[in-house]
């Protein structure tokens, strides 16, 4: 039987950018535990012979011509962003999580 | 915050060190990894953009097949195994350089795998075996304004730019590299650049470190050194990560730097922290960046919207047989044809003149002949006018035809020299420009014999001198008649001529 602890929570909600306060966290934990273990009962009833599926339907190998298709302008690209300037996107400022 | 360091021997008395090294290569496909958005280098900001590489809602990757066939390419010059199925995964990160709050990319399942290169330092062979390459995309670039450096820390806010955003990448990723010792910095300088002149060979990237389009990230890590002979299996100690090391020589500097960072924490009794470091060009230090993240807390899955890429063995022996000629091997048989030393090899390389050499001698030069005029007199002007040595307006066809003439009589290399002037100015092939230039060498005796007399009569001390036996007073007289003749006669039949005249 999956289990997940409340800090497994916590921490899920800190990589995920989701504040969850105590509260929030002993509502929840409990709540993923019960989902966990409905999507457990799958595993169950596959046996062996039947692979895990990422993709409802079995097709390889499809590929686009490395062809230039048009891109949209610096104008529509920033129409939905809250900020922009010279032409970029405009975001806070990043701490502590340098890539 | 300056860190404490060991003398690098010092560092070799006490530790053996351990290699990882993880380069990154950009393609040079025309559009990027999952949309026909171009990837040209310097376009205005946010210009090479779409819904997909925005990450906007609704819209769908499709995988651009010449990637994969470069991704293919590549794995096979490394001598790697290719996947017969393979999936991209989804890396999961929030930092703004990926709008879509992810990065697409390959994890457990690699299109290329299990391979090796062997690496040459000074006439040492060390294989280097190839955990995987795999396929991921590039992301945007992030400019942080305000705060006192620029930097990122202390930056008010960040403007980004997605042009880069999604244009393919082959991530190649070393297994650790043990037993290099004192070599250490050298073996990981010299991976990186074989694996270069094999990205080059390929044809699959633009390859250019100081642009960006080959970037290494290299981690190390120190053990104690165990004794020779012992059966002790090494184990391998806490590693650190430099990130974007973008030359040669910042590689070899890197590891040199980790190395006595290192031995100084270990021999304080002390802990090496498992992070990442930043790599500083102008002080060739690494700095702290963040600790690294666990894998896991990227949270992998297998990317939904993208189906499985399954090569087909047909598909990969026929990309097989694309293959050119393993760079370093390619070298070892031409310097063997050439009878070139090492230095003469290296400096021919080293001078992106290979090829043209290459070219020249099959065009009917010796090589001696050819690496002469590449290394010399083309490779001066290429660098006084800064421009690339291929670039000069003169070919090897051209080069060749130059010695052609020098063989033959026609011109001396000084002559050749104004030769070489007129293809800069693109005045005709090398035979016209002779012609053009008037530069033939003078063979008609009498008018030569004029000038040996002129030129006897002006100096008679040197004539005396010579009449005396010291013939080495000659190249006086040779330089009279050269000045004469503007330089259009053939130095050593004047020579004959005055030693005749003078005997």
């Amino acid at each position: 039987m999956p289990e997940i602890s409340r800090d497994e929570v916590a921490h899920l909600a800190d990589l995920a950018r989701i504040d969850l306060d105590d509260a929030e966290l002993d509502h929840l934990a409990p709540q993923l535990a019960v989902i966990l273990e409905s999507v457990a009962s799958i595993r169950g009833v596959a046996g062996d012979d039947v692979p895990p599926t990422s993709h409802p339907i079995p097709l390889t190998n499809v590929f686009r011509e490395d062809v230039v298709t048009p891109s949209l302008t610096a104008e529509q690209a920033l129409s939905g962003a809250p900020a922009s300037e010279d032409g970029r996107f405009s975001v806070p400022r990043i701490l502590g999580d340098e890539q | 915050m300056s860190d404490t360091l060991v003398p690098f021997d010092d560092v070799l008395a006490s530790y053996d060190p351990a290699l990882g090294l993880e380069v990154h290569v950009e393609l040079n496909t025309v559009t990027k990894m999952f949309c026909g958005c171009p990837t040209e280098f310097g376009a205005e900001p946010n210009t090479q953009v779409c819904p997909t590489c925005l990450g906007l809602p609704g819209s769908m990757p499709v995988v651009n097949g010449k990637a994969v066939e470069s991704a293919v390419r590549i794995g096979l010059a490394l001598n790697c195994r290719i996947a017969e199925w393979c999936r991209f995964a989804r890396k999961n990160y929030f930092y703004p350089d990926m709008p879509k709050n992810f990065q697409t990319s390959q994890y457990d399942e690699p299109i290329a795998f299990d391979g090796f290169m062997d690496v040459d330092v000074d006439g040492e062979t060390f294989r280097v075996e190839i955990e995987r390459a795999h396929m991921e995309e590039d992301t945007g670039k992030s400019t942080h304004i305000g705060g006192a450096t620029g930097r990122i820390h202390g930056a008010d806010y960040s403007l980004v730019d997605y042009n880069r955003a999604g244009i393919p990448l082959i991530e190649i990723v070393t297994k650790p590299i043990v037993g290099a010792g004192a070599k250490a910095p050298e073996v990981a300088r010299a991976y990186v650049a074989q694996l270069r002149d094999l990205i080059v060979a390929l044809g699959v990237s633009d390859a250019r470190m100081e642009q960006g389009s080959i970037r290494a990230d290299v981690n190390l890590s120190l053990a104690p050194k165990v004794s020779t002979g012992s059966t002790t299996k090494p184990v391998l100690g806490t590693r650190t990560e430099t990130k974007n090391v973008n030359s040669l020589r910042s590689v070899e500097r890197a590891v040199r730097y980790e190395m006595s960072r290192h031995a100084a924490i270990l021999d304080a009794g002390e802990k090496v922290l498992q992070e990442t470091r930043h790599w500083h060009e102008d002080t060739g230090i690494t700095t702290s960046g963040r600790e690294k993240s666990d894998a896991e807390d990227y949270r992998y899955f297998p990317e939904p919207d993208l189906v499985p890429v399954a090569p087909s063995r047909e598909w990969v022996e026929e990309l097989r047989a694309t293959l050119p000629e393993n760079p370093t091997a390619q070298r070892a048989r031409l310097q063997a044809e050439w009878g070139f030393s090492d230095l003469e090899m290296r400096d021919t390389v080293g001078a992106g003149a290979l090829a043209l050499v290459e070219e020249t001698v099959a065009a009917g030069s010796s090589p001696q002949a050819a690496r002469k005029w590449w290394l010399g007199e083309l490779a001066r002007r290429a660098n006084d006018t800064d421009t690339a040595i291929d670039a000069l307006g003169v070919t090897a066809a051209d080069v060749a035809a130059v010695q052609a003439l020098v063989d033959a009589g026609t011109i001396n290399d000084k002559l050749a020299r104004s030769v070489f002037e007129g293809l800069y100015a693109g005045e005709g092939t090398p035979e016209e420009i002779v012609a053009a230039r008037g530069l033939e060498i003078v063979s008609d005796e009498g008018a030569l014999s004029a000038a040996v007399d002129k030129a006897i009569a002006a100096n008679p001390d040197v004539a005396d001198k010579i009449r005396d036996g010291k013939v080495a007073a000659a190249g006086a007289l040779i330089g009279a008649v050269m000045k004469e003749m503007r330089g259009q006669a053939d130095a050593g039949r004047v020579r004959e001529l005055i030693l005749a005249k003078l005997s």
